[in-house]
């Protein structure tokens, strides 16, 4: 409808200052927000284009795109930077590193400089994984098994485990300074029961982050030195056990998921409270559902081993504890229903993600049961029933909470309203999309159709074309995005404070916020989600 | 709702640095006190005490780490919130150790009895 | 001209905090927490020591009694009087002596580099023993009457020795390096009581450096009862 240009001639972190310099050196953490967001939207990219290459080449029963060496890196390294260089930062790195110092009250986060250092730290990560993949690729699997990836891989496993040990830094120091500016950072009144969920999931995935990731970090150090010293500790030829890597590896990498959904179901219960104009049922239990899914998230990692040689009693342990941490999840499922229950829905686009989120991560949470069980697991391990079970919960669940939080923060972070009737497209080629390329892969998976190969039996073509066709409109349904987001930059609406009447420090800020966020330390005497005496009012949306 | 506006500590009013300092003769003793586990951890180790022995280094080893924690990184002084991150560590290593150890040593348990 | 503890406090104060005590205790917590993330780092070798100890005991004794004990409880001697000087020039920090803080902070450096040479004679001496894994590792047990009962898994006790106590040294090296950063500091007189924050984080991670090798020495170098 607005045919002119609209700008915006306040003062705000985007324009207070120009040139690279002011952004390369940024200590502002909405600026460090926006340097994420360009860096993991191009490792999203990067790591789709495998993806894409991987589903081209399994439309036909016959290896006949690639090679079988070729098509093991291609699924390794579409592994490794959608795990670590896209779905661990994500919600975190973009949304959190934004408006976590926003929902506090504070005007920047704890340590402004380490915050810019852990991108630094992440982008040499991202450059050196992206090295060793161009230079010849790795093919072990994102999962990095011994004696393979130690002895006989013929790949750049080094540098692709550098890599991923430098952005693991990032990553610490992001969970450090989460972890200290919601302790220490707070304003006044602001106690942890008036807490918005949001900050409750990041601190809860931080704890994550700190405590899991140096794991990792030291397990790929000893890969890397097997590797060039040929020290042992994971070979069996040399008096080493190949487990101990997985374990080590599984003790971060299980955890590791609950950082990944943990800042998802944050946005997602600051999206259903604010959609429905309600607060959240049960606030206190989804907080500490948080807490519990972290906690209990660390003592489940073997039952990535059920089937690799652990003693069987072990597996017994870690299948009756893995049942367990699907507990505070389903807590959480439910609270977010009874929450929608008698308020009063509105559809817009972040609310669309999120009941795609709630339904898809259900299912993708409830296959995740089935693989706990030791006798299913054994039929259905190494088979396309998990990768369909973790693009479930990882892509059906995460990435559509990452759309939803971008989508219901863009007006915030970028002073301008997104249109909604592209967005409300996307979001249903994304939802359609998704579907069609995954669900097909439990009925193939539970047929027997084993993962990471690329030639397989005839018998499972359609399923794979149906697959690859629905991949196709996902691709779509994320182009969409990129293309209006970056239209509403100079096109879009001018976003007010608070276009969706929600309740949270973050919106008592202009759109976008100045660089100190607010003028004088707010005092919070009002209780989470207050919506009860919020007015009744139209929400802002874009065209 | 309304935000009301709040005055932050002015630099006229009194700072409180961490107040409380510890007196040199205090971090002599427990200079004094490591000196002395050291000396008797090397005496330990050439005494044949069998499974022990390990036990015995260990405890003398965390008694020795528990003094430098509480009094010469201060955690004795420090707010509980540090004192539950020393905790929360010791604990998270306790998990990766134990359930660890539940594979490796049940693997020479027979599944028949 | 001198400047005063409040001119000092005033001009270290981050414009994100509401006063120095906030900052102090901010940062304070943030070294806490970087701690407990190297605690984790090291509890993945410790997990990996004790699951190789627990299963292959006697290929890690004799591992074990190549260790000269000697040197090694002298460098846990070395550590825990540079804790002693260390915590003395946090304290001196902390009451506002600037040159009593330079001078023990000197001392603790002297300290670490007596440990680190000290590091560098034991590892030179397991270098020319073959005591090294690769293609070159060979041990002897040095007694003809007891040849090596599982060679395989003593060479896994030496890579585990070399990556404990390598990464241990790194780590002593990175602390010789910020203790030396807070001399440079406080012979420009940056610091004062009611600043003196950066000395206290560095002082923690010292000490963590020291409690890592106060594990470290009895499990790799006192496993059984010595001999000779």
């Amino acid at each position: 409808m607005a045919t002119a240009v609209q700008t915006v001639e306040r003062e705000n972190y985007l324009n207070s200052n120009y040139g690279i310099k002011s952004w390369l050196l940024t200590t502002d953490h909405k600026r460090i927000a926006m340097l994420y967001l360009v860096s993991i939207t191009a490792m999203f990219w990067i790591g789709g284009f495998f993806a894409m290459m991987i589903r081209l080449e399994l439309l036909t029963p016959q290896g006949d795109l690639v090679s079988s060496d070729t098509y093991n890196k291609l699924f390794s390294m579409h592994g490794i930077i959608m795990v670590f260089f896209f779905l661990i930062p994500s919600v975190p790195a973009v949304i959190g590193n934004f408006v976590i110092p926003l929902m506090v009250g504070a005007k920047d986060l704890a340590f402004p400089r380490v915050n810019l250092l852990s991108w630094y730290i992440y982008m040499l990560g991202a450059i050196t994984a992206l090295t060793a993949m161009v230079t010849g690729g790795v093919d072990t699997g994102w999962t990095f098994y011994t004696p393979f990836s130690t002895t006989y891989s013929n790949t750049h496993v080094i540098g692709a485990a550098i890599g991923i040990f430098i952005t693991g830094f990032s990553s610490i120091l992001t969970g450090l300074n989460f972890i200290v500016t919601i302790h220490r950072m707070r304003a006044p009144g602001l106690t942890w029961r008036r807490l918005p969920l949001f900050c409750w999931s990041n601190y809860a995935a931080a704890l994550i982050m700190v405590l899991g990731t140096p794991v990792i970090a030291i397990t790929l150090l000893l890969v890397a030195l097997e590797r060039a010293f040929n020290i042992g500790v994971f070979n069996p030829q040399l008096g080493g056990d190949p487990l101990l890597f997985q374990h080590l590896f599984w003790f971060y990498s299980h955890p590791a998921v609950y950082i990944m959904i943990l800042p998802g179901m944050g946005v997602i219960s600051e999206i259903v409270t604010c959609f429905s104009r309600k607060r959240v049922f049960g606030y206190e239990f989804v907080a500490l559902a948080s807490i519990a899914i972290a906690v209990l998230g660390f003592v489940v990692w073997a039952h990535h081993m059920f089937v690799a040689g652990i003693s069987v009693y072990s597996a017994l342990v870690f299948s009756l504890l893995s049942y367990f941490v699907a507990i505070p999840s389903a807590v959480k499922v439910f609270n977010w229903t009874a929450t929608m229950y008698k308020g009063s829905i509105r559809y817009e686009t972040p609310m669309l993600y999120a009941f795609g989120f709630i339904g898809l991560f259900t299912i993708g949470g409830l296959t995740g049961i089935f693989l706990a069980s030791l006798g299913l697991d054994v039929h259905v391990h190494d088979t396309y029933f998990v990768v369909a079970h973790f693009h479930y919960v990882m892509v059906g669940g995460m990435v559509m909470a990452y759309m939803a939080g971008l989508h219901f923060w863009w007006p915030k972070i970028s002073g301008r309203m997104y249109p909604e009737a592209w967005a409300k497209l996307s979001a249903l080629l994304v939802f359609v999309g998704f579907n069609t390329t995954f669900f097909p892969q439990f009925i193939m998976g539970y047929m027997g159709a084993p993962r990471r190969y690329h030639a397989y039996p005839p018998e499972f073509q359609v399923l794979n074309v149906l697959s690859t066709a629905g991949a196709s409109i996902l691709a779509v349904g994320y182009v969409l995005p990129m293309i209006y987001f970056l239209w509403s930059l100079r096109y879009g609406e001018l976003a007010p404070p608070n276009p969706w009447n929600a309740v949270g420090l973050e919106w008592m800020t202009p759109s976008p916020p100045p660089t100190h966020n607010f003028d004088e330390t707010p005092v919070v005497t009002w209780e989470a989600y207050d919506y009860e005496s919020q007015p009744q009012e139209e929400v802002t949306v874009g065209h | 709702m309304t935000v009301t506006n709040f005055q932050p500590a002015t630099q006229e009013e009194h700072f409180s640095p961490e107040s409380h300092v510890v007196p040199v003769s205090l971090y002599v003793v427990i200079w004094a006190t490591l000196m002395v586990c050291t000396a008797l951890t090397v005496f330990a180790a050439s005494v044949d005490l069998g499974i022990f022995n390990i036990v015995v280094a260990l405890v003398i080893a965390t008694f020795k780490g528990t003094l430098v924690v509480l009094f010469f990184m201060h955690l004795r002084y420090s707010t509980k919130l540090t004192m539950i991150t020393v905790i929360a560590a010791l604990f998270w290593l306790f998990i990766m150790f134990s359930l660890s150890m539940t594979d490796y040593l049940t693997r020479a348990w027979s599944t028949y009895g | 001209m001198a400047t005063s503890d409040l001119q000092i406090a005033e001009h270290n104060l981050q414009h994100h905090f509401a006063d120095m005590e906030q900052q102090q205790e901010t940062s304070t917590f943030g070294m806490w927490m970087f701690l407990l993330t190297e605690i984790m780092f090291f509890g993945g070798l410790f997990t990996a020591y004790l699951v190789y100890r627990s299963s292959y005991y006697t290929a890690f004794v004799e591992g074990s009694q190549k260790m000269n004990i000697w040197l090694g409880a002298t460098n846990t001697a070395v550590l825990i009087c540079s804790s002693l000087t260390m915590a003395l020039g946090v304290r001196a920090a902390q009451t506002g002596k600037p040159k009593l803080m330079v001078v023990l902070l000197l001392i603790t450096i002297l300290f670490g580099l007596g440990f680190l040479g000290i590091k560098a004679v034991e590892y030179h001496e397991h270098w020319t023993n073959h005591e090294f894994p690769g293609p070159n590792f060979h041990f002897e047990t040095g007694d003809p009457a007891h040849p090596p009962t599982d060679p395989q898994h003593t060479e896994i006790y030496f890579s585990l020795y070399w990556a404990m106590t390598g990464l241990h040294a790194l780590h002593m090296v990175i602390g010789v390096g910020l203790v030396s950063w807070i001399i440079i500091m406080g012979l420009r007189r940056a610091y004062s009581p009611s600043y003196y924050s950066p000395v206290e984080i560095v002082g923690l991670y010292w000490h963590f450096v020291d409690l890592v090798w106060i594990y470290l020495f009895p499990l790799l170098y006192l496993i059984s009862k010595k001999h000779g």
